[in-house]
C-alpha cells in the first residue's frame, strides 16, 4: 500500500453483525470503511463521502438497493462508481436485475471473507 | 183500412222477436247447448237469403213483365245444388281446412295470399253488392209506402227516405250486435244464422199464404186459375234461348260467388254433410217460393187497375181485397227477405273490408300498437263495425242517388253479373293447379272493366253514360259501343255483357296463368286446395302421382339446402332412369324424402309437409300433436344444450379463477421462499464471516469472545426462525393438536409476562394489568394462548417507541366471550400497514429486533384454531391488539 492514501469504501447495510464483520475484514486489509444503514439517505451519504467503492445491500429499510443503484447511475458524479451488490435472496432474477441496472459485481450472502476481499480489490483497482 | 200505426207496431214487434231469436241462439251456442242450431235444416233455411226482396216481390213483377223467365233465377242455384254439389263440397272443405273467411280470402289464399287480389275482389264485391242493398231498402220503403197510401189517416209527411234510413240504421245495429261478437270469422254467427232461418220460414209462409189466397180465394181453385193463366199471355213459353242460358248461368255463378252466399254456404257451414240435406231441401224451398208466382201475377194483372206496379202485387192484391192481416203477413215476408239479405251481405262485406283493406293499412301505418294483441283485436272489431255501418250507408246513398226508379230485377241482374266475374278465378283456383295470381288478377280486371263499361255504368242512365256514347261508341269507334262490343250488335244488353265479360275474363285468366309462374306459396296453396280430397288413406305410405316433383324439390331445397336436395333428387331420377332432377314421385321415393326431411325438421313435420304437397291434405290433429311433440323435444334438447353450455362456461370460469388463485399462490410462494431465503441467509452470513475471522485472523481474546457470542446469537436466531416456520406450517395445515385445559386467564397472562420479559434485559417495558378483570375461567389450549400473549408483549417491548414504554392489558366480557386488549403508548401502526401486519414476513420499520416477521401470522393462526380471533384496534393512541376468545371457551367466573 505504501504511502498511498487508504482507499475509501462505503458500506450500505442494515444488519449490525454483517456490518461488523465486513468492516473488520476490510479494515484489516487497509481500507477505510464508512457505513450507512438507511436506504432513504444513502445516496446523499455516498455523494458526501465520495468513496472509491460502494458495497450495497439489496434489502434495506426505506429504499431498496436497486433503487439506490439506479439513482447513482443516473448521476454524473457517481455514474462510473464501482458498486458491489449483496443480496440474501439469491435468486437468478435478482442477479439479472442487478446487472441490468448496472451493478459492477453481484454477491450472494453468505460469502467467504476471501471472496469479499478479492471482489473489493478487483473493483477498486479497475 | 189497415192502420199504419199497427203496421209499425207489428214491424217493431217482429224486429224485437228477431233480436230475441238471435240472442237466445247466441247464448245457447255459447253454453254449448245449441244442438238444434246445427241442424241441417237450419243450414238449408239460411241459404234462403238467396231469395231476397227481389225474389219475394220482384219475381211476380218479373213474371208479369217477362213471363216465365223469372224461373231462371231459381233454376241456376237449383242446378248448382243438385248438379254441382261437388263444387260446393270442395269450396266448403277448402273453406274449413284453410279457415277461409270470405270469397276474397279464398281467392287471395289460393293465389299465394296476395292481398292485392283480395282488395280487388273486395272492391268488386262492394261495388256489386251496394246496388243490391239499395234494392232491399227500396223494397221495404216501397211496401211501406203502399201501406201508407192505403191508410187514409196516415200523415202525409211519411217520408220514404227517412224510412229507408231508419231501416238501414236498424239493420246496422242488428248486424253489429250479432255479427261482430266473435272475432274469429270461423266461429259462426249462430244468432244471425238462426234469425235468418226464422225469416226464411216467415217469407215462405207469407208467400204461400198469399198464393193460396189468390188461387183458392180469388182464382176460384186450381183449375180455374190454370184457365186464367192459359188465357193470359204469361202462359205462353216465350223462350229466348240466349237470355235463358245467360240468366241460368248468371244465377248459378252468383249463387257461388255472392259474398252473402259464400258467407252462409261456406263460412257458416257447420258440417259438410249438411250439403246433402241442402242438396234436395233448397231446390224444394225455391220451388215452393216460385210456385205461386205466375198465379199471383196473372190474378194481379186481372184485378189491379192499369198501371199498378206488378212488383208489389204480393202486397197490393190482398190489400185491395181487404185482407189486412194477410197483407201484413206479406209485408213481413218481404221485410224478412230484405233484412236477412242486408244483414248477411253487410256482415260478409265488412269481414272482407276489415281483413283485406283496413287491417293491412292499419298494420302498415301503426308500428307501435301492432305488437299488443289486445289492440289488434279491438281494431279488428272496430273496423268491422265501422265497415258494416259504412256498407249500409253506401247502400242507402245508392238508394237515394238512383231515386228508386229502376225496376227491381234489373238492379239484381247487374249486381249478379258484376259478382260473377269472380267465378273464373274461383273455379280455376279450386280445380286447376296451373292457375296463377297474375292470371286471376288480369282476368278479374278485364271482366270488371267490361262489366262496368257495358252494363253497370249504362244503368245509371244519361247522367253517367251519355247517349252519344251508347249510339256510336267513344271517339266514334263503333266497335267500342258499350252495348255492342266488337261489332256484335242486336244482343240483349245483359246477355251481351255476360258473354263478353265472362268470355274475356276466363280467357285472360287462362292465358296469363299459362305464361306466368306461380310463387312457392301459390304452389303450396294450390296443391292444398286442388288436392283437398286426395287425403291418403294409409297415414305412413304415400300414393304418389298427385304430387309434383318440382314442388317437392322446391320444398326440399328450402329445408335441406339446394346442393343436398338436388343430389337426392338426381340420384333418385337416375335410379328411375329419368334424366334431370325430377324423378317420378313414387311412394318409395316419397318415403325416402320424408326420412331425409325428418332429419332436419322432425318426422311429424316432414310427414305433414309432404302430406300437404302430395295429398293436399289438411294437417290432422294427430299430425299437429306430433309436430308439437317434436318441437317440445327440440326445445327441451336445446334447453339442455343451453344448460350444458352454461355449465361449461361456469366450469371454465371456475378453472380460470382457480388458475388465477394458483398463479397468485405461486407468486406468494416465490415471495415466501425469497423471504425465507433472506431470513436464513442473513444470520448465516454473520456466522460464516465471523467463523472465518476466528479461524484465519489474529485476534485479541476480547475480540474472540465477542465474535463467538455473535455466532452464538445468530445461531439462536436461526433456530428460532426455523421453529417459527415449522410452527406456522403446522398451524396452517391444520395438523396441530390442541391441548384443551381449564385455567384462569390471569394465570396465563402471568406466565406470558414472565416469559416475554426473560432475557430482555436492555429495554424496560411497564406493563399495566387489572387482576380483578383478569379473573376469568377458560377452557382452551392455554399454552397456545400464552404463546399469543407472549408475542404481543414481546412486540410491544421491541417496537414501542415511547420514551417510557408502557403496555396496558385490559380484559372485558363482550357478547358472551372474553376480550383481551393489548395497548401500548407508542406511535402505533400506520393505517396503510394495519392490514399487512398479520401477513408473513411483514416486518415494519427499521428496527432489527431479531424477529423474522412471523409472530403475528402465527398469532392469527393460533386464534383461528382456538375459535377466536386477533385484530388490530385502530384509534387507541399506540399500537393496540384485541384478542377475542369465543363464548363457549369463556366459562363463567367462579
Amino acid at each position: 500500500m505504501g504511502g498511498e492514501m487508504a482507499k475509501h469504501v462505503m458500506l450500505v447495510e442494515d444488519e449490525p453483525n454483517i456490518i461488523e464483520a465486513i468492516r473488520f475484514i476490510l479494515t484489516r486489509d487497509g481500507w477505510r470503511v464508512d457505513t450507512h444503514s438507511d436506504g432513504q439517505t444513502a445516496i446523499d451519504a455516498i455523494g458526501a463521502a465520495n468513496p472509491d467503492l460502494v458495497i450495497l445491500d439489496v434489502m434495506l429499510p426505506g429504499r431498496s438497493g436497486y433503487e439506490i443503484l439506479q439513482e447513482l447511475r443516473e448521476r454524473p458524479a457517481t455514474e462510473g462508481l464501482p458498486v458491489l451488490m449483496l443480496t440474501a435472496r439469491g435468486q437468478t432474477k435478482d442477479r439479472e436485475t442487478a446487472e441490468r441496472i448496472g451493478a459492477s459485481r453481484f454477491m450472494t450472502k453468505p460469502f467467504s471473507n476471501a471472496e469479499m476481499l478479492e471482489a473489493v480489490r478487483d473493483l477498486a483497482r479497475a | 183500412m189497415t192502420s199504419l200505426n199497427l203496421l209499425v207496431a207489428v214491424c217493431i214487434a217482429y224486429v224485437v222477436f228477431l233480436f230475441g231469436v238471435a240472442f237466445i241462439a247466441e247464448r245457447a251456442a255459447k253454453r254449448g247447448q245449441g244442438g238444434w242450431l246445427r241442424l241441417p235444416m237450419v243450414y238449408t233455411l239460411s241459404l234462403s237469403i238467396y231469395c231476397t226482396a227481389w225474389t219475394f216481390y220482384g219475381a211476380v213483377g218479373y213474371a208479369a213483365r217477362s213471363g216465365l223467365e223469372y224461373v231462371t233465377i231459381y233454376l241456376g242455384p237449383s242446378i248448382v245444388m243438385v248438379g254441382w254439389w261437388w263444387v260446393l263440397r270442395k269450396m266448403v272443405r277448402v273453406g274449413r281446412s284453410q279457415r277461409i273467411t270470405s270469397v276474397a280470402d279464398l281467392i287471395s289464399s289460393r293465389f299465394g295470399k296476395s292481398n292485392t287480389l283480395a282488395v280487388m275482389v273486395t272492391l268488386l264485391a262492394v261495388v256489386g253488392t251496394t246496388p243490391y242493398i239499395a234494392l232491399q231498402l227500396q223494397s221495404v220503403t216501397l211496401s211501406f209506402a203502399t201501406f201508407a197510401a192505403a191508410d187514409a189517416r196516415a200523415p202525409l209527411s211519411t217520408d220514404p227516405n227517412s224510412n229507408a234510413l231508419a231501416v238501414a240504421a236498424g239493420l246496422a245495429v242488428f248486424t253489429v250486435i250479432f255479427g261482430t261478437r266473435n272475432l274469429d270469422a270461423n266461429e259462426r254467427h249462430h244468432g244471425v244464422v238462426m234469425a235468418i232461418a226464422v225469416e226464411a220460414v216467415v217469407k215462405l209462409f207469407a208467400l204461400l199464404a198469399v198464393g193460396i189466397f189468390v188461387v183458392w180465394g180469388l182464382g176460384g181453385g186450381v183449375s180455374a186459375t190454370l184457365d186464367r193463366i192459359d188465357a193470359s199471355t204469361l202462359g205462353t213459353w216465350q223462350v229466348d234461348g240466349g237470355r235463358w242460358a245467360a240468366l241460368i248461368f248468371l244465377s248459378a255463378a252468383a249463387f257461388l260467388t255472392l259474398p252473402r252466399m259464400f258467407q252462409v254456404l261456406v263460412v257458416e257451414n257447420e258440417n259438410e254433410d249438411h250439403l246433402r240435406t241442402a242438396g234436395w231441401a233448397f231446390p224444394l224451398y225455391v220451388m215452393l217460393m216460385s210456385l205461386f208466382v205466375v198465379p199471383i201475377a196473372v190474378v194481379g194483372l186481372d184485378l189491379m187497375p192499369e198501371g199498378a206496379n206488378p212488383d208489389l202485387f204480393v202486397l197490393t192484391v190482398p190489400l185491395s181485397q181487404g185482407q189486412e192481416g194477410l197483407a201484413m203477413l206479406s209485408f213481413l215476408g218481404g221485410f224478412s227477405s230484405a233484412t236477412s239479405m242486408v244483414i248477411v251481405a253487410s256482415l260478409a262485406l265488412a269481414t272482407m273490408v276489415s281483413n283485406h283493406v283496413v287491417m293491412p293499412l292499419w298494420l302498415r301505418f301503426s308500428t307501435a300498437g301492432a305488437t299488443r294483441s289486445g289492440d289488434v283485436r279491438n281494431v279488428v272489431i272496430l273496423s268491422r263495425r265501422v265497415a258494416i255501418a259504412g256498407v249500409l250507408l253506401l247502400g242507402y246513398l245508392y238508394y237515394r242517388m238512383s231515386g228508386g226508379g229502376a225496376a227491381l230485377a234489373a238492379i239484381g241482374l247487374i249486381s249478379f253479373t258484376g259478382v260473377a266475374q269472380v267465378l273464373p278465378a274461383l273455379l280455376g283456383g279450386l280445380f286447376w293447379r296451373g292457375a296463377t295470381r297474375f292470371g286471376a288478377m288480369s282476368g278479374l280486371l278485364v271482366g270488371f272493366a267490361i262489366w262496368a263499361y257495358s252494363l253497370f255504368l249504362p244503368s245509371f242512365g244519361p247522367a253517367i253514360m251519355p247517349p252519344g256514347l251508347l249510339e256510336s261508341g267513344p271517339w266514334g269507334l263503333g266497335w267500342l259501343r258499350p252495348q255492342a262490343l266488337f261489332g256484335i250488335a242486336g244482343l240483349d244488353p245483359l246477355v251481351h255483357a255476360v258473354l263478353w265479360s265472362m268470355l274475356l275474363n276466363a280467357t285472360t285468366f287462362f292465358v296469363v296463368s299459362l305464361v306466368t309462374f306461380p310463387s312457392p306459396l301459390e304452389r303450396l296453396q294450390g296443391a292444398q286446395m286442388v288436392n283437398v280430397f286426395d287425403h291418403s288413406m294409409s297415414p305412413r305410405s304415400w300414393q304418389g302421382g298427385a304430387a309434383q316433383s318440382e314442388d317437392l324439390l322446391i320444398m326440399a331445397q328450402r329445408i335441406l339446402g339446394s346442393a343436398e336436395a338436388q343430389t337426392l333428387f338426381r340420384s333418385e331420377a337416375e335410379r328411375q332412369g329419368i334424366k334431370g332432377y325430377l324423378p317420378e314421385p313414387s311412394p318409395e321415393f316419397l318415403q325416402r324424402l320424408e326420412r331425409q326431411l325428418s332429419g332436419s325438421v322432425g318426422a311429424a313435420t316432414a310427414h305433414a309437409m309432404i302430406g300437404q304437397l302430395v295429398g293436399g291434405m289438411s294437417v290432422s290433429v294427430q299430425d299437429l300433436m306430433a309436430v308439437a311433440d317434436e318441437t317440445a323435444q327440440m326445445m327441451e334438447y336445446s334447453s339442455r344444450l343451453e344448460a350444458q353450455s352454461q355449465e361449461l362456461s361456469r366450469t371454465a370460469r371456475q378453472l380460470r379463477e382457480a388458475n388465477d388463485k394458483l398463479t397468485r399462490l405461486s407468486v406468494q410462494k416465490d415471495a415466501f421462499l425469497s423471504q425465507i431465503s433472506h431470513e436464513l441467509r442473513t444470520p448465516m452470513t454473520s456466522i460464516r464471516a465471523f467463523s472465518e475471522i476466528l479461524r484465519d485472523m489474529e485476534l485479541t481474546e476480547e475480540e474472540q469472545n465477542r465474535y463467538a457470542s455473535v455466532i452464538h446469537d445468530e445461531s439462536l436466531r436461526l433456530t428460532r426462525l426455523l421453529d417459527d416456520l415449522l410452527d406456522l406450517s403446522v398451524l396452517e395445515n391444520g395438523q396441530v393438536s390442541l391441548n384443551i385445559r381449564r385455567g384462569n386467564l390471569s394465570v396465563v397472562l402471568d406466565q406470558a409476562v414472565a416469559s416475554a420479559s426473560a432475557g430482555e434485559g436492555g429495554r424496560r417495558l411497564e406493563i399495566r394489568r387489572d387482576k380483578a378483570q383478569e379473573d376469568q375461567v377458560l377452557a382452551s389450549d392455554l399454552d397456545r394462548l400464552a404463546q399469543v400473549f407472549i408475542n404481543l408483549i414481546a412486540n410491544a417491548r421491541k417496537y414501542c417507541d415511547a420514551t417510557q414504554p408502557r403496555l396496558t392489558i385490559a380484559v372485558s366480557r363482550r357478547e358472551g366471550g372474553v376480550v383481551v386488549d393489548f395497548i401500548d403508548n407508542g406511535s402505533g401502526i400506520p393505517k396503510e400497514a394495519q392490514d399487512l401486519i398479520f401477513e408473513k414476513f411483514s416486518r415494519l420499520g427499521e428496527q432489527k429486533a431479531g424477529g423474522a416477521g412471523l409472530g403475528l401470522a402465527i398469532c392469527r393462526e393460533i386464534m383461528t384454531r382456538l375459535g377466536g380471533d386477533i385484530t388490530y384496534l385502530p384509534g387507541q393512541g399506540g399500537a393496540a391488539f384485541r384478542v377475542r376468545l369465543p363464548a363457549h371457551l369463556a366459562l363463567a367466573a367462579q
